[in-house]
């Protein structure tokens, strides 16, 4: 199994999300994260799928994206071709015994303290889904109270556009 | 012009060239049918028993016209009596616009009377829906459409119009009928790719479907058959394309398809599949379908391409385009060792054919052919009787047949024969079963009503012959609740209603009672007495492979 991202351009219309995840639904496509947002223009949108699956099941994606009337462009982003950026903001337990430890985890992973309480501590992390996991996986020593997530922003490398796809 | 919305809707399906419509009126409908009596002299509506026949119709009328078919309903029930018809020309890829009434848009999402998320409920079976919000985007959303609706792949289009925005006025300026958006062929490069297998094929088998009748490609799929010496099947949604009786069309293949098309398919080693999908009823078990052969694929829907059978060469484009682009790169050469194997097949079928005396079901269809004009359409429901029609209707022209392909909608037939009567200008057949045609029988009253001739020919066996055929092979003949054991008397049945029928038990007794449905004035109901263990063959068993074909069965009693 593989993960891949899909980048779409959607008219911003009532209702496009729904349209987008109902074919995800009915056709039993694995998607692991979806990010929608507001782009340059107010009259489109757009979402970022990952998804994970084979070759064929990725290409079957993209062909039934591709019959939507709302959907402008649509291109897959590659760690090549590509820059991805994720957000997350992690909630943990504020205890004497872990504080200094969370901090220079913290440092290291370049996460930023928004929020400090005695009993809780919220940190901002930046960077792609690898880096997350990392740094989820470092936190579990302690005692993760809640994360939130983003999933991945992406964007393609040099001056090429999702636009430059449009009406495919 | 200052219109109101419902002024501006009918306006515009006039516009769109809309002779007549189907449909049922209710509550949040009222200001349409307020126009369409308007307008009455401009647009015919024709009322049906139920809205879901209505939804036959308008698919009936497509199938037969190539035309986008339309239905309105009023919101809530009405709208959901649409769905199964909606889903029924979705999978059949049937170019429809459906309309649809709703509350005010004040009282959208508070659950008021008849109120109901319609698009949301068709989401999955519409190519695309609409929910108009207010009067200035009308016209152009039901230009938008009809333009989706016989675009690419043709499909239904829902559009939901709440009863404040009939009411609301704006102003109208009338337009030119949409065109569909411009066909366009396959890439270059593919083209040259697919010639390049086609040219190298020994054993070439051309299989195509409903894609071929869209896109108008039967001369290009004749010319190329002859240049590369292929045979010719089809799945059920391609028949009527292509005369039965040309010399290289082997007929339908699949499930219950043609002995000689299902094995030249399989036995081929060049599939070329034009305008059809690949659906389970069609390949049987994938993995042992058709291995020797590399499968070269035309559709217009990239989707289609990989998505259940691995093709070699995928080509997203509109078929007769494509072939126009591909036919001059082929090489025009015999192969004659493959079509004598192709003629030692249909050797083959002819021994298998089922030619006992009595009225046995392909008795009546072949009864039945002798009636029919060029231009007859027949339509059928789903079942045993279906796949007879199939198998042994005679075509001489495309677009005579409709019948519910993907979806198998028992209850489909009455309501597209109607559709098929307005869309023709004829008479029309429906061929049914008992079973089927007690889901919508009521549409008797629209065919009188209307006086729509459409001729019926029950296939009565007293049981789901199907499901009693799928008993019989694999639960052991438990034959729970396939037995219908009704008193139905459907002559009775057609005179209570205002028409006319009679009972048959012979085939010269079908004969005449032909003779008599095709002078009679209106619909005409003729009861075709035939045996609960009647079989249709050869079958596929579900799963199965050419390997495990069935021909013959004998049920004891």
């Amino acid at each position: 199994m593989n993960r891949y991202s899909v980048a779409v351009l959607v008219n911003n219309q009532f209702g496009v999300l729904n349209r987008v995840t109902s074919m995800f639904r009915r056709r039993q496509f694995n998607i692991s994260a979806l990010t929608v947002s507001e782009t340059e223009t107010s009259a489109l949108s757009r979402i970022t799928v990952v998804f994970d699956g084979e070759e064929n099941m990725k290409q079957q994606l993209i062909n039934q994206l591709y019959k939507l009337p709302d959907v402008c462009s649509i291109k897959e982003l590659t760690a090549e071709n590509s820059l991805n950026c994720e957000l997350m903001l992690i909630k943990l337990k504020n205890d004497p015994l872990s504080r200094e430890d969370i901090h220079a985890a913290a440092e290291a992973f370049k996460a930023e303290t928004i929020d400090y309480t005695k009993d809780s501590i919220v940190l901002r992390v930046i960077g792609n889904s690898t880096k997350m996991d990392d740094f989820i996986a470092l936190m579990r020593d302690f005692t993760i109270l809640e994360i939130c997530r983003t999933g991945a922003a992406s964007i393609e490398k040099g001056s090429a556009t999702l636009h430059q796809n449009l009406n495919l | 012009m200052l219109l109101s919305g419902s002024d501006i809707l009918v306006k515009n399906l006039i516009e769109q060239g809309c002779e007549t419509v189907f449909g049922y009126p209710g509550g949040q409908i009222l200001n349409v049918y307020d126009s369409l009596y308007k307008y009455q002299n401009e647009i015919n509506h024709v009322l049906t028993a139920h809205e879901q026949g209505a939804a036959h119709a308008a698919d009936g009328y497509a199938r037969t016209t190539g035309k986008v078919g339309v239905v309105i309903s009023t919101s809530g029930p009405g709208a959901t009596n649409l769905v199964t018809g909606i889903a029924t020309g979705y999978l059949d890829s049937i170019p429809m616009v459906a309309i649809c009434g709703n509350v005010p848009t004040t009282q959208i999402g508070t659950d008021s009377f008849q109120e109901l998320d319609i698009t949301g409920v068709t989401l999955p079976i519409t190519k695309h829906n609409y929910f108009v919000g207010k009067v200035e985007d009308l016209a152009k959303t039901v230009r938008e459409a009809f333009r989706l609706a016989k675009s690419g792949r043709p499909g239904p289009v829902l559009i939901d119009v709440p009863k404040d925005v009939q009411i609301a006025k704006c102003e109208y300026t009338p337009e030119e009928p949409v065109q569909k958006d411009a066909p366009f062929a396959a890439k270059d490069v593919r083209i040259e790719e697919a010639s390049a297998i086609i040219n190298a094929a020994e054993r070439p088998f051309i299989y195509f479907g409903g894609g071929v009748i869209s896109s108008g490609a039967m001369e290009e799929m004749l010319e190329l058959a002859e240049k590369i010496d292929a045979p010719i099947g089809c799945s059920m949604m391609g028949l009527s394309a292509i005369p039965t009786n040309h010399p290289r069309f082997l007929g339908m293949q699949g499930m219950h398809g043609h002995f000689a098309s299902s094995m030249s398919m399989h036995n081929a080693d060049v599939i070329l599949s034009l305008g059809v999908r690949f659906n389970d009823r069609v390949t049987g078990n994938r993995s042992k379908f058709a291995v020797k052969a590399k499968v070269v694929h035309i559709d217009v829907d990239g989707s289609e391409l990989n998505k259940t059978v691995n093709t070699v060469c995928g080509l997203r484009g509109d078929v007769k385009l494509t072939l126009q682009k591909l036919l001059p790169l082929l090489n025009e050469e015999p192969k004659p060792d493959w079509m004598a194997r192709v003629r030692a097949f249909r050797a083959e079928e002819e021994t298998y054919l089922d030619n006992r005396e009595g009225l046995t079901p392909r008795r009546a269809i072949l009864t039945l052919n002798k009636h029919l004009g060029a231009n007859t359409a027949v339509c059928t429901d789903v079942g045993q009787h279906q796949m007879w029609a199939a198998q042994n209707l005679f075509f001489q022209r495309p677009r005579r047949f409709a019948s519910s392909g993907g979806l198998g909608t028992m209850g489909y037939g009455f309501g597209a024969a109607i559709g098929a009567a307005y869309g023709t200008g004829e008479r029309s057949v429906l061929v049914t079963g008992d079973g089927s045609f007690g889901m919508n029988l009521n549409e008797l009253a629209t065919a009188v009503r209307y006086n729509v001739p459409v001729v019926v020919i029950i296939m009565n066996n007293g049981v789901l012959g199907m499901v009693r055929q799928w008993q019989t092979l694999f639960c052991d003949k438990h034959y729970s609740n396939s037995v219908l054991e009704r008193k139905t008397d459907f002559a009775a049945f057609a005179r209570s209603f205002g028409a006319d029928g009679e009972a048959v038990a012979a085939p010269d007794e079908l004969d005449a009672a032909l003779d008599r449905a095709f002078a009679y004035e209106g619909p005409y109901i003729i009861d075709c007495k035939i045996d609960k263990d009647e079989f249709v063959l050869p079958m596929l068993p579900p799963g199965g492979s050419m390997d495990d074909i069935i021909t013959k069965l004998e049920v004891e009693s």
